[in-house]
């Protein structure tokens, strides 16, 4: 029918396997502002939530590395990682081949995006899982922009990718949500897990709500990783979600949470 | 050097548990396969996540194998930090520290 849903969220895997080493002051509001996007997810009635992630090795290396992939899979497994150092239970989420094979078929018209019948699920998306689809209920189609081995795709890519899965939503009689899922700044699994750069992370919120195109691709890479580390890379899914939905965004939690390694955030942009 | 080699044997020992299994029965069967050099053999052997964060090991597949090797996250910090003093910076890859030796960024 039409992409019913448009938002963004964090994954890092602090945010389930270091809960309790967080203030409650900082983490409850934000596990609550989670809570709030699965109430407005399942209020929308999805048929499939495409789950955007920038993830982590899980399943692309750079033996073969896609920019962009999309899952075709009849069901994915996840966590990779060990369920007790992430505390994210193992499930298998349904998949939909069908759905996935003509989502691709229509990216295909602008994008050269990868598909993928095999997945499995890390934390760049079991996490989001956890908290979103708690019970394992939807359908789920993953979605991989690579933000980890370089080169990287331009930022211009991931807005025309953005574009690309708003026409393959809208084209298809399922409703769909979806969500784009990564840090602002960041520079995880370092000795500087922690540092965050709120100044530029407010600056790239400023440019995300507006939805200004122009000036969320002006970030060189060089710029990003000098201010916002490697994992400042993953605005690419934040870019893709501004460009699908194509409104306004309204961040509706953002607080920078050190133990989590990542400016917490949860968003959703205005479907026009 | 060959970190290709190196992070490859961290991808595969990330999401193969049969990789797992060898890995925890035999772990110096698991590396046969790979190009490796004799540092970054006993840099995996040993579990020296310092020596592996310094030859340039992505961070996210290196905090996975440090998980599986059973060191807790405090640790973890601390052994990479431990790695720069030792070993001198980061030499490749997109993982440099950048900030102090004594600095608890997140308060570990
Ligand atoms: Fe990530």
């Amino acid at each position: 029918m039409s992409l019913v849903y448009c938002g963004v969220c964090s994954h890092a895997p602090g945010i389930t396997s270091r809960a309790e080493m967080a203030d409650p002051a900082l983490r409850d509001p934000f596990y609550a502002a989670l809570e709030n996007q699965r109430q407005e997810i399942m209020a929308t009635k999805p048929d499939a939530l495409m789950i955007v992630a920038a993830e982590h090795f899980a399943n692309f290396f750079m033996n073969n590395m896609p920019a962009y992939a999309v899952g075709m899979g009849e069901s994915y497994t996840g966590p990779i990682e060990d369920p007790d150092w992430l505390k994210v239970p193992l499930r298998t989420a349904k998949g939909n081949p069908d759905l996935g094979r003509r989502l691709v078929a229509e990216m295909l018209e602008t994008v050269d995006v990868a598909y993928a019948e095999e997945w499995q699920f890390d934390h760049g998306i079991s996490v989001p899982l956890h908290f979103l689809d708690p019970n394992n209920e939807l359908t789920i189609i993953p979605v991989n922009i690579n933000c980890q081995g370089p080169p990287l795709t331009p930022l211009h890519r991931a807005w025309t990718f953005g574009e690309a899965i708003r026409r393959a939503a809208d084209s298809v009689p399922e409703r769909i949500a979806l969500v784009c899922t990564g840090g602002i700044s960041h520079w995880p699994a370092t000795p500087d897990s922690g540092k965050i750069n709120e100044a530029w992370d407010r600056e790239f919120i400023t440019r995300w709500e507006a939805n200004d195109r122009a000036a969320m691709l002006s970030y060189t890479d060089a710029e990003t990783y000098r201010d916002a580390g490697q994992g400042g890379f993953e605005i690419r899914t934040f870019i893709t979600a501004a460009a699908a939905g194509g409104g306004k965004g309204d961040v509706q939690f953002f607080a920078p949470i050190p133990i989590f390694a990542v400016g917490c955030t949860v968003g959703r942009i205005e479907i026009a | 050097m060959s970190l290709y080699q190196l992070s490859k044997v961290l991808y595969v020992l990330n999401r193969d548990d049969a990789a797992k299994r060898l890995w925890q029965a035999e772990p110096a069967s698991l590396l046969e396969g790979y190009d490796l050099t004799d540092e970054e053999r006993t840099a995996l052997l040993e579990h020296d996540i310092g020596l592996l964060y310094v030859l340039g090991v992505n961070g996210q597949i290196l905090m996975h194998f440090a998980a599986l090797c059973g060191i807790a996250w405090a640790d973890y910090i601390r052994l990479m930090r431990e790695g720069v003093e030792k070993y001198g910076p980061v030499r490749a890859g997109l993982y440099a520290m950048t900030t102090q030796f004594n600095e608890r960024v997140a308060g570990v």
